[in-house]
Parts: structure tokens; C-alpha cells; sequence
């Protein structure tokens, strides 16, 4: 993008950057964060058990991602850092998922402009909040632009096509085993002909409003299986399957 | 020269990945933030600042228990009668400090974060030895504090889910590192305690005993040393008392544990010294 001759028009530049980072960012698989009852549930189809999309960054908030991972994992630690440090310097409940959402946008808006490539990535920085109302799922695209998405929001290559069917089943305060079929359902429908994803390519995560402090956890093997009704599994859905907030 | 076009991005010590250690990005990045990074050197501050007193820790068949007295003194004054000096470092530890109170408990909330960060940026946990030679070194850091009076003394004790049973680990103002094998206890009343704790301990000790046995020891503490607190019946102001277990950290409710001392104090109105170890 640096070794053009001759005058090349801001609009064109711009029209090319962006066109590039989309182009990354379809290439992935899509994730999606959707409300329940209870919180906020996310999901994603993942080929590797530890490289995360979903992770932790404060008590009430989460990050997802798609996109190029190096450059995601660059913003994710960012945040935690981000978070860490206001909690630190001012108090726990100071930590908000807006002013994250802000700095990201910022720092990808910036990236964008001025950097010699974009970022190839999708963000969402979710809150849960004391209710439903309250909770917050921003969404942050590649140039910095910030959407503050009511319900679900979805990302990555098949976006539009898995949205559409995640907009005509959502019902607002679904529970937590019928938002995540949905999500599960949608995620295997990024072709014309729908897949059904296996529990182990699943990554899978809430915001649970009920948890006490860190609300962020992860759920993983028979804990998911049973919350998908895949038999074969005597663990309560309520077990902590890692035993960690990580 | 500040590049305004950068203004509200994130700073690029945040974007460079390196570190999984907090304390180590708040050197870089915000050294003023570090506990006892702020005061001239060569001034005593050993009057100025109010002083956490005895904690004990034993361990029991699967786990282990930790507890702390409520009082905080500045020199023969009482600075504070319900202070917590134990508390939660991450799932599967607690943590408690004697020593420069103020300091202490900033060290301990930038320790339990060290801990909680490792955790968010790695996403894995440290091992217990992992965390407990990460406090070590955080202490190592306080030495110049500790060499103007204001020394703080940790203890800390966890579940080890590689060994399946509960650990407890004591520190010297310099950083060492000991690990202490069935129980231990540090501060100004740490010597009675011990001597209690010392007749007190048995292998086979439940969790409610481990706790009994807690309490037994900080009324001991209580009895001799004018820095430790007894409980305060009156006021109802009871020790902390935390038990680590497989099923993580949890700190035992105000009612069980007023239960216990009130079945302590009861046992000492028969026999003020406490109960009687065999001789052989």
C-alpha cells in the first residue's frame, strides 16, 4: 500500500485498507455474544482448545474477537492491563465496558489511519449488568467504528448470513440452554448447508449475572453437553467445568 | 512531544506484549502506583502509621485454615478493633499480613491481583509455589520500607491441587521464603499462639477443629500479648477465619465462628489457661 506512484485519492487509500482488513476478517469462523436471562452467553466455533476468542478482562466484562490472532491477543492483554490498572488505581466497580470499548476504538481508529496495515479484526467488549436493561455488548470494527448492538451481535466471515438467522429466532430473555442452542444452531449455518458443530470444537462462555465478583466462565465439555442435551452426561449444569474463572 | 493524533489510543506500553506480571508493568508504566514507592528515604515511619498484629494458620485432613485477631494498635493505643487481616488471594489460597497495616494491605490487593492477572493473561493459574515465590519477591521489594519500621509480615496458605492437601508458607521481611509443615503463626502474638497451636495440633483434625484450634490459639495470643485481641463478645467482633479446601477458599460465616469462640470462652471460664494437653 506504500509503493504507489502518482496521486492516489484519501478516499481510494481508505476503500483499500478497508477492503484488505475485511478481507481477514472473512476468512474466519464466526462468534457470536447473545443475552439470556442470566447474563450474557458467547460463542464461537474454535479449532484450538487453548488459543481463546472469548476471554475474561474484568468482573463484569468479556472480550471477543475474530480476525488475525496475533493482533487480537495484542488488544486483549491491552485491555486486561487497561482494566487491571483502573481497578487498581481507583476501585473495582470504577471498570467500565464503554470506556474499554472507547480506548479500543481509539487505538483501532488510529491503527487504521496511520499505521502501515490495518488491524484484521472484529471486537466486542460486553458488560453484564444488575438486569437485563442494564447490560451492555459494543462491537468494534477494524477502522474504529463502534456499535452498541441491542440482543446479539455476531462477527467473522459468515456474519451476515449467521446474524440473519440468529434476528429471527432471538426472544429476548430466553434461557440460558435456548440461547445457546441458537447460537450453536446459527454458528453451523455459515454454509448453504447447515452443519451441527461438535462439543469439542465449541469455545463457549458467560457473563453470569448471578456469580458473585469475577462473573466471567467458561463452559466446557459434559457441563456443555448437558446444557446442549447430548446425553451421556451426569454433571450439573451449574459446575464450574474448568474450576477457574480464567 | 506528545502526538496528539495518538490521544485516547491506548499507549504502547499496553500494546507490547512481554510481561504476565502486573507489579512488573506498573514498574514500567505507573512506578508511583507500587506500595512504598512514595516516601523520602531515611525518615522512621514506624510511629506514624498503625501496626496489624497475630495470625495463625494450621492445617487439617484436606485442606487448611487460616485466622487472624481484629485488632490494630499504634503504639499502646488501639487504632482500630474489627480490622481484616485475612483475605482471599485467588481460588485456591488466602493470604494475611502483620506488620505496617496500611502498607499490607496494599500489598495484598496488589498481590491478589498479580494473582487474578497472571490468571486473565496467561489463562491458566500459577501453582501454589508459583504464587508463593510471587509474594516473595513482591516482600523483597518492601525491604526499604521495612528498614524505615514499616515491616510487613505475610502469611499464606493454599490448596494444592497437584498434592491434594493444604500448604502453608511464612516470610521474613527480606523476601524468604519457608515453608512451614502442620502450622505456624506470625506477628506480635505469634509466640503464645505457636505454644497453643503447638499442644493443640493433631493429624487428624477436621476442619471445625482446625478452626477450634485457631481460636484456642488467638486467645492465648490475647491472654499474653497486649497487641492481639481477644474476641469482643460485647461488641460481637470475632477473628476472620478462612479454610481453603479442595472446593476452593471460603471464609467462615460470623455465626459459625461465633459459635466456636463462644464455645471457647465458655471452656475458659472453667479453666482460664485452656485446655489441658496430656503429659505423655
Amino acid at each position: 500500500m506504500s509503493m504507489q506512484f502518482g496521486y492516489v485519492s484519501p478516499e481510494q487509500i481508505m476503500k483499500d485498507r478497508a477492503d484488505y482488513a475485511r478481507k481477514g476478517i472473512a476468512r474466519g469462523r464466526s462468534v457470536i455474544v447473545i443475552q439470556y436471562a442470566g447474563g450474557i452467553l458467547f460463542a464461537a466455533e474454535s479449532p484450538s482448545p487453548s488459543l481463546h476468542k472469548i476471554s475474561e478482562i474484568y468482573d463484569r466484562i468479556a472480550f471477543a474477537a475474530v480476525g488475525k490472532y496475533n493482533e487480537f491477543e495484542i488488544l486483549r492483554q491491552a485491555g486486561v492491563r487497561l482494566a487491571d490498572l483502573r481497578g487498581y488505581s481507583y476501585d473495582r466497580v470504577d471498570v467500565s465496558g464503554r470506556a474499554l470499548a472507547n480506548v479500543y476504538a481509539q487505538t483501532l481508529g488510529t491503527i487504521f489511519t496511520q499505521d502501515p496495515k490495518p488491524y484484521e479484526v472484529e471486537l466486542v467488549v460486553a458488560e453484564v449488568g444488575e438486569t437485563t436493561d442494564a447490560d451492555q455488548i459494543y462491537r468494534i470494527t477494524y477502522d474504529g467504528s463502534v456499535w452498541a448492538d441491542s440482543g446479539f451481535s455476531v462477527m467473522g466471515g459468515a456474519a451476515e448470513q449467521v446474524g440473519q438467522y440468529v434476528g429471527e429466532h432471538f426472544t429476548k430473555g430466553a434461557s440460558l440452554e435456548g440461547s445457546l442452542r441458537l447460537a450453536v444452531d446459527a454458528l453451523g449455518r455459515d454454509t448453504d448447508a447447515p452443519r451441527e458443530l461438535a462439543t469439542s470444537s465449541l469455545e463457549v462462555a458467560v457473563l453470569d449475572r448471578e456469580r458473585p465478583r469475577r462473573r466471567f466462565r467458561r463452559l466446557t465439555g459434559p457441563v456443555l453437553d448437558s446444557l446442549l442435551g447430548r446425553g451421556g452426561s451426569e454433571t450439573s449444569p451449574q459446575a464450574d467445568s474448568d474450576g477457574s474463572g480464567d | 512531544m506528545v502526538d496528539v493524533s495518538r490521544i485516547g489510543s491506548l499507549p504502547a506500553a499496553f500494546l507490547t506484549a512481554g510481561t504476565s506480571s502486573f507489579t512488573e508493568f506498573l514498574r514500567q508504566y505507573s512506578p508511583e502506583l507500587l506500595p512504598g514507592n512514595r516516601v523520602p528515604a531515611g525518615a522512621d515511619l514506624g510511629e506514624l502509621a498503625p501496626h496489624a498484629t497475630t495470625l495463625v494458620a494450621t492445617t487439617f485432613k484436606g485442606g487448611v485454615v487460616m485466622a487472624g485477631d481484629r485488632r490494630a494498635t499504634m503504639g499502646n493505643m488501639i487504632a482500630q478493633r474489627d480490622i481484616q487481616k485475612v483475605f482471599q488471594a485467588d481460588e485456591y489460597s488466602a493470604v494475611g499480613m502483620a506488620g505496617a497495616a496500611g502498607l499490607g494491605l496494599e500489598l495484598i490487593r496488589l498481590f491478589q491481583l498479580e494473582l487474578e492477572h497472571y490468571e486473565k493473561i496467561e489463562g491458566t493459574v500459577l501453582s501454589l509455589e508459583g504464587k508463593a515465590n510471587r509474594l516473595s519477591h513482591m516482600i523483597r521489594g518492601n525491604l526499604g520500607m521495612a528498614m524505615q519500621g514499616l515491616a510487613v509480615v505475610p502469611l499464606f496458605a493454599g490448596y494444592d491441587l497437584g498434592t491434594g492437601g493444604g500448604r502453608i508458607f511464612s516470610y521474613d521481611v527480606t523476601g524468604g521464603r519457608y515453608e512451614e509443615h502442620q502450622f505456624f503463626s506470625v506477628g506480635s502474638g505469634s509466640v503464645f499462639a505457636r505454644g497453643a497451636l503447638k499442644k493443640l495440633y493433631r493429624d487428624d483434625l477436621t476442619a471445625d477443629e482446625a478452626i477450634a484450634v485457631t481460636v484456642q490459639a488467638l486467645y492465648d495470643a490475647a491472654d499474653d500479648d497486649s497487641a492481639t485481641g481477644g474476641p469482643d463478645l460485647q461488641r460481637r467482633i470475632f477473628p476472620i477465619v478462612a479454610v481453603v479446601d479442595e472446593a476452593g477458599y471460603r471464609q467462615r460465616d460470623e455465626q459459625a465462628v461465633a459459635q466456636i469462640v463462644e464455645e471457647v470462652v465458655a471452656g475458659r471460664d472453667v479453666r482460664p489457661d485452656g485446655p489441658v494437653a496430656p503429659l505423655r
